[in-house]
């Protein structure tokens, strides 16, 4: 037994701040411990969180992706837009064609920040900051500046419902953490990327195709940041083109408070999610006892050193 | 130095440690990889703290807790892996740190500091333009800039970690020269080295560790070269170059008229059951055409024939799946995973075999690792272990195993025992005798001629691009090759 908490600890010292954090609000706050809160804390998380798994794989290779703000905010437009379209009377497959046409636009985004970082060896950084004015301009240039209002309301449920009482969206959330762990650790896919990330030469003599790696990490980015402007856009039963602005700091935020270098190669998935929920739940337990929002995002921004710090102590 | 320890998490890298260096002398630190040697060391240069002990400079104890302490005391190091700014110019790196500046001002005089630069190469006998970047340099020209940074300081102890594992001939008679001026103007030296010639050559006093415990301490005229290699390994090592008798059957891999950027008219058979040597100066090609046939480097033209198979890789993927294998020259930049560990090292290029579905197949995965581990005597705390945490051999050891497990049919070493010690060279030698003895094609770059000689059936000699000569196995000596490597200069 001491030797498993030992282990979580050297392994996931972010998680026992979790627990340190969740006893310290359920002290201060009545309300902040009941199935209800945490449950919205869930759904709360889960727009960032769905990216922060996407940006562990770029992040893992030593790459960066700036954009996910922007797509999050393209991709609830092009979905609302789409859904509006009537197709043969069919309202059903308007709604099938209006995920699929967002997903579709961000896996292109990705698949550009892939090619610009592989084949014309442009930092990430730069591309991936190029692309977030891109589209964030694109999102007002469609729209005028306006929201897409006036959807039907089988657009809501993904962002609104419940699967037996748990959101939708913190449903899919655990599902794409719990997959993308599988595929981090156990297969080959995932050991590449921890290759590459590490050193890329190295990862090219033995025989792995980086730039293959590159791409699909890039991809997979851009898929999960579009899923998650999907949600967004459902749960506000809007395309807004000034959604999700700043998320991209939100999401490596949380990326590096679980313990993931911004070097590449090291990290591990479990790491975002201790991540992505000690931030959800800091600023769900301050809003809990009334903390105001200026001093919370000082709080929030302390408690970020603060963890960053404590993971360099710990790989000494 | 005296009492010095220092541990990491499972090991004792030094227990108890004594140093002592008067002024004037140099004294060569000896012992096998992970003796401490290179602890030591970074202790005196304050890279590392260590854990006890008392450092004394001119009589007095002094605290060094940072490499800034240690160069305000006089204490310059040169490691074996570079700590060179590629980015940078040769003049901008030689004065990192100690910029000259113009008159009072925040800005640095570039003539004067070009100047600095260029006088401090000619002390080394070297002549460059310091205005290239480093990253444009060769290993070598590397190892002559790193050292002139730390000429470029008041000297009063000088360590220097294998700074002559890269260099040539000529280059290591003038660092040897700038080496014996150094100790008339008083500096006291301290030298590692594998190179046991390089030892008896230079040396004034010879300290020994193993295993992190001091274990002789000696003028150099008490020690000849057995008692040397007696105390480093702790027992006697009957031939420094075990050989295999030379059995030469079918062709493995033939080479016709091969030309790029820098090769001119490259061709070369190699056999099964003989050992190939590349001999040359740095420079000549011999990576290049090593990189060429691994698919990591293009040609222009040519054939290669790769078991009676016309082959043209493209990538080190294909060249890998067909069963070629390279062992860098630079294990550590090239060809490791340095954070990853060493099973994930030795299973990389191999995946597919382990491949159920989607996932790797954990449990094979560890056994073959395992078997690995045993077979090559990696000595490492376990298979999990990172890489980066293992000794010079033992890495080697693990690229080795990386493309045994992939089922190499033609290995080619490239540099196979740079920075590698006695005991463990010896070990490599034996390996690569086994894998000839297995069917599987070696080919051996190196410039350490004595190794070359000592286990090579064949050598073939590049000099600028070219092949110069093939010296059959009652042909060689030293004199041939080196003849044969300056021919087209």
């Amino acid at each position: 037994m001491k030797k498993v908490l030992s282990k979580m600890l050297s392994d996931y010292g972010i998680g026992v701040a979790l627990i340190v954090e969740v006893i310290l609000f359920s002290q201060l706050s009545q309300y902040f411990f009941t199935a209800d809160n945490l449950l919205n804390v869930s759904l709360q998380a889960s727009i960032t969180a769905i990216i922060a798994v996407g940006m562990t794989f770029v992040i893992l290779t030593g790459g960066i992706d700036l954009s996910v703000g922007s797509v999050v905010a393209l991709t609830g437009i092009v979905a609302t837009s789409v859904i509006k379209i009537d197709l043969f009377g069919l309202p059903f497959l308007s709604f099938i064609v209006s995920i699929l046409a967002g997903l579709a636009f961000g896996l292109l985004s990705g698949i550009i920040a892939g090619l610009f970082v592989t084949k014309y060896k442009v930092t990430a950084f730069i591309v991936t900051l190029a692309l977030m004015t891109i589209w964030r301009g694109s999102a007002f240039m469609f729209t005028n500046g306006r929201p897409v209002w006036g959807l039907p309301e089988m657009f809501s449920v993904l962002g609104g419902g419940r699967i037996a009482g748990v959101p939708i969206p913190s449903v899919i959330m655990i599902i794409l953490f719990v997959g993308a762990h599988i595929i981090l650790t156990s297969t080959r896919f995932g050991r590449y990327v921890y290759a590459v990330g590490g050193n890329a030469e190295a990862a090219r003599l033995v025989g792995i195709k980086t730039n293959r790696i590159l791409m699909e990490v890039y991809s997979i980015c851009g898929i999960l940041a579009a899923l998650s402007g999907i949600l967004l856009s459902s749960r506000m039963n809007s395309g807004q083109p000034n959604a999700g602005i700043m998320y991209e700091l939100d999401v490596i935020a949380a990326v590096v408070v679980g313990g993931t270098s911004l070097n590449g190669g090291r990290g591990t998935i479990i790491g975002t999610f201790f991540g992505a929920m000690l931030i959800a739940i800091l600023r769900n337990g301050l809003n809990l006892i009334n903390v105001n929002s200026y001093i919370q995002q000082v709080v929030v921004g302390l408690v970020i050193l603060l963890a960053v710090l404590m993971d360099r102590q710990r790989m000494q | 130095m005296q009492n010095i320890s220092k541990s990491y998490p499972g090991v004792k890298a030094l227990d108890n440690v004594k140093l002592e260096l008067q002024a004037g002398e140099v004294l060569c630190l000896v012992g096998e990889n992970g003796a401490g040697k290179s602890t030591l060391i970074k202790i005196l240069s304050g890279a590392i703290n260590k854990d006890s002990g008392e450092i004394f400079i001119n009589e007095k104890e002094v605290e060094i807790k940072s490499p800034f302490d240690a160069r305000s005391l006089g204490i310059e190091v040169i490691y074996q892996d570079f700590k060179l700014v590629p980015e940078l110019s040769i003049a901008e790196n030689i004065l990192l740190g100690d910029e000259p500046l113009s008159g009072n001002s925040l800005f640095i005089d570039k003539k004067k500091m070009k100047e600095a630069a260029y006088l401090t190469l000619k002390r080394l006998g070297e002549e460059i333009d310091v205005e290239l970047k480093v990253k444009n340099l060769s290993v070598a020209k590397r190892q002559i800039v790193e050292i002139a940074k730390a000429l470029s300081g008041k000297i009063k102890i000088m360590a220097m970690d294998e700074p002559t594992a890269s260099l040539s001939k000529s280059e290591t008679e003038n660092l040897f020269n700038v080496i014996g001026k150094l100790k008339e103007e008083g500096a006291g030296i301290i030298y590692i080295s594998h190179r046991i010639e390089e030892i008896f050559r230079i040396a004034d006093k010879i300290t020994v560790l193993r295993d992190g415990k001091l274990i002789n301490a000696c003028p150099v005229y008490e020690a000849d070269r057995k008692k040397l290699i007696k105390w480093m390994v702790g027992r006697d090592l009957e031939d420094e170059y075990p050989r295999v008798v030379c059995n030469r059957k079918h062709e493995i891999l033939r080479i016709e008229n091969v030309n790029s950027k820098r090769l001119k008219n490259i061709s070369i058979t190699l056999y099964e059951r003989e050992i190939l040597g590349l001999a040359g100066l740095n420079g000549a090609g011999r990576s290049e055409l090593a990189n060429i046939i691994f698919g990591a480097k293009g040609k222009n033209s040519g054939k290669i024939f790769f078991l009676n198979k016309e082959v043209d890789f493209k990538s080190p993927r294909e060249a890998i799946d067909a069963g070629v294998a390279l062992l860098t020259e630079d294990r550590n930049l090239y060809g490791l995973l340095m954070q990853m560990s060493v099973k994930e090292n030795i299973s990389i290029s191999n995946l597919v075999s382990l491949i159920k579905g989607p996932f790797i197949r954990k449990k094979s995965e560890k056994k073959a690792v395992k078997e690995f581990i045993s077979k090559l005597k990696i000595k490492t705390p376990s298979s999990e272990t990172k890489v980066e945490n293992l000794s010079g051999g033992n890495r080697q050891k693990v690229v080795l195993a990386r493309w045994l497990f992939s089922n190499a049919k033609l290995i080619i070493f490239d540099e196979p025992t740079i920075g590698i010690d006695i005991g463990v060279k010896y070990e490599i030698y034996n390996l690569i005798n086994q894998l000839v003895d297995n069917g599987i094609g070696i080919i051996i770059i190196s410039s350490d001629l004595p190794e070359l000689i000592g286990i090579c059936h064949r050598i073939a000699v590049m000099s600028n691009g070219e092949i110069s000569g093939e010296l059959n196995e009652d042909e060689i000596n030293q004199e041939k090759i080196m003849e044969l490597a300056v021919v087209n200069l």
